[in-house]
């Protein structure tokens, strides 16, 4: 369930822009990958292209490979949402379907898909979801009430229990945690910890504290000035990135000297 | 330790006037006001007594409570005067409307009205069956037409449409709203009579009068309901490997529908109550026709013009008539707009915890 994503020489645009420019790297399954470097710098375009969710911004297109264990994403005649459903996405800010019920929304994958299973599979997967999300003992009493009626952090789980729901290979998170207060960060992080046992986890964020806990590998991004594309600077363990970092960009960007 | 609030002048006061001086003053000024118009123009009107002490009352109070209170709630009591005043203007035409459409339609708000049509009625008596029959089948076909084609049409507005296609389709539905409702009856006669031949005049030809009328309402409701749909609802969804038309159907649509439903409801209140076009398409019947394919089919407002500029000998009955069906007619949007409330609040997303 889980898959090896390679990247050759992509590059990303948004119309005429270049927002990101020849990323080449290798992300490993069962892993946790953290993207970090400044705002700006096309570390959430440059995930968003590794489920196909970057070309749904009118004129954005993407030139170059994805390689997931060897199938290119972005071959002739594939189709995104073939893709999109072995590449689960969870977002910046939380966002269930409003008119949904906390079930529905868990569900809302195979629904929406319109796959048919039996109540008692659906019941079964419900349960495996939340309690992959660390929500199930919070909600297990109210899931026909509304998911928006829950805590933000709650919600966030939520949506990360309805990506994995679809049992993808690969789940990639834009800044799961920036809206969340410490708390729920602890908990989201903690859940990541139990999720790349079973997933490819690929994770953007800002927060270099959070990026040296849960990452295995870090991918530092930068940018050479405004209007300039974003370029993968260096990518290695999270220990030597944080500790010995080949390239003193990096060493600045994590001492805080910049960024 | 308690510092007792006594001991001197607190600098945070500041004048207030008391309670009830705004009415007070009112009070006069409008005593002052018929005093005036009185002895102004003779007689004492109503209308214009008011209007005198309306126009007294801002300055006094803003001069009584500048001396009193300040410069800066002196401006906000006018401010709030005169915005008080707007909305009693407002109303004033509205609650004027329903009390004599009520008073005088009341007499013949009976059971005849209601099973009766003016089929060889000369004088007392009739009903409008055959005119709330036809405003029903009229409104209802027009509802199936330009519901469908105005939801599909704001849906590609929004989702699909991109450059020159969909700018177009904006100008030219924006143009649509602009069309005078005369037009859209000679359209729809126009139409018939190359479709069937001169001289067809049925409920259908008005229904499609009504439909040109109710597209671009609902395509400039739904379109702007459908925009305010959060694009995370969409992503979200696209993460989850669900196709585009199934996202709009099962994830948009549904945030949207109470809003999109109340909007056509509201287009449906606006078009029931068109006239001139239903004049030209559907014509003046005094039977029930419910065969909307053929002969002319009678509608309230028509009714009510019919009986209004139609009358025969013993005038008050056609007047009564007149005034009745407008009753209903107001009594049938209301409905409407109660019925549209309570299926938005039905289909509302849910916040509740």
């Amino acid at each position: 369930m889980s898959k090896r994503i390679e990247i050759n020489d992509l590059n990303c645009f948004y119309g005429a822009f270049k927002a990101v420019e020849d990323v080449t790297m290798t992300i490993e399954p069962r892993s946790v990958t953290a993207f970090i470097g400044p705002s700006g710098c096309g570390k959430s375009t440059f995930l968003r292209t590794l489920n196909r969710m970057h070309e749904v911004i009118p004129g954005a297109y993407v030139e170059g490979q994805v390689l997931l264990d060897g199938d290119n994403l972005y071959g002739p005649g594939v189709d995104p949402v073939n893709v999109r459903r072995q590449v689960g996405m969870v977002f910046q800010r939380p966002n269930p379907f409003p008119t949904m019920t906390i079930k529905d929304n868990v569900l809302a994958g195979y629904r929406l898909n319109n796959r048919r299973m039996k109540g008692s599979d659906a019941d079964a997967l419900l349960e495996r979801s939340l309690r992959g999300a660390n929500l199930w003992e919070e909600v297990k009493n109210r899931l026909d009430k509304p998911g928006s009626g829950l805590s933000g952090g709650q919600q966030q789980r939520l949506c990360i229990a309805r990506a994995i729901a679809m049992q993808p290979e690969v789940l990639l998170m834009d800044e799961p945690c920036s809206a969340l207060d410490p708390i729920s960060t602890l908990a989201v992080e903690d859940l990541i910890q139990e999720l790349k046992e079973t997933y490819t986890i690929v994770i953007v964020t800002h927060n270099m504290q959070q990026a040296s806990r849960v990452s295995d590998q870090t991918a530092f991004f930068n940018i050479a000035g405004t209007g300039a594309p974003g370029k993968l600077v260096e990518m290695g363990p999270t220990e030597k990135i944080f500790s010995t970092p080949d390239v003193k960009d990096t060493e600045d960007y994590i001492t805080g000297r910049f960024g | 330790m308690t510092t007792l609030a006594t001991t001197r002048p607190n600098p945070l006061t500041a004048g207030q006037l008391p309670r009830g001086a705004v009415w007070v003053t009112l009070a006069g000024c409008l005593i002052v006001g018929g005093v005036f118009d009185s002895l102004l123009l003779a007689p004492f009107n109503l209308g214009p007594s008011l209007f005198f002490g309306a126009v007294l009352f801002l300055p006094v109070m803003y001069g009584l409570s500048r001396a009193v209170e300040g410069r800066r709630t002196a401006t906000d009591r006018t401010a709030t005067h005169l915005i008080a005043g707007a909305f009693v203007v407002t109303l004033l035409p509205l609650a004027s409307l329903v009390w004599e459409t009520l008073s005088n339609g009341i007499a013949r708000f009976d059971a005849q009205f209601f099973t009766w049509s003016m089929r060889n009625v000369i004088g007392d008596g009739g009903g409008a069956l055959h005119a709330i029959y036809g405003t029903l089948i009229v409104t209802g076909i027009a509802s199936i037409i330009a519901v469908p084609i105005g939801l599909m049409c704001a849906i590609y507005l929004v989702e699909y449409g991109r450059g020159a296609l969909s700018r177009s389709i904006t100008f030219f539905v924006d143009v649509m709203t602009g069309i005078p409702s005369i037009v859209a009856g000679l359209f729809a006669y126009a139409l018939m009579t190359m479709l069937l031949g001169p001289g067809t005049i049925n409920g259908l030809s008005g229904a499609l009068a009504l439909s040109v009328l109710m597209i671009p309402i609902v395509v400039r409701s739904t379109e702007e309901l459908l925009r305010v749909v959060p694009n995370e609802l969409r992503e979200a969804s696209y993460a989850l490997g669900v196709p585009k038309w199934r996202t709009i159907v099962a994830v948009v649509l549904p945030t949207a529908l109470s809003g999109i439903v109340s909007g056509v409801i509201l287009a449906v209140a606006r078009i029931i109550g068109e006239t001139a076009p239903l004049m030209i398409a559907a014509g003046f019947t005094n039977s029930i026709n419910t065969d909307p394919l053929h002969n002319p089919m009678m509608t309230l407002p028509v009714f009510v013009y019919d009986q209004y500029a139609h009358p025969g000998v013993e005038r008050e009955f056609y007047n009564e008539r007149a005034w009745t069906g407008a009753l209903t007619l107001i009594l049938l949007v209301m409905a409407l707009n109660l019925i549209g409330r309570v299926i938005a609040k039905r289909f509302a997303p849910k916040s509740g915890r």
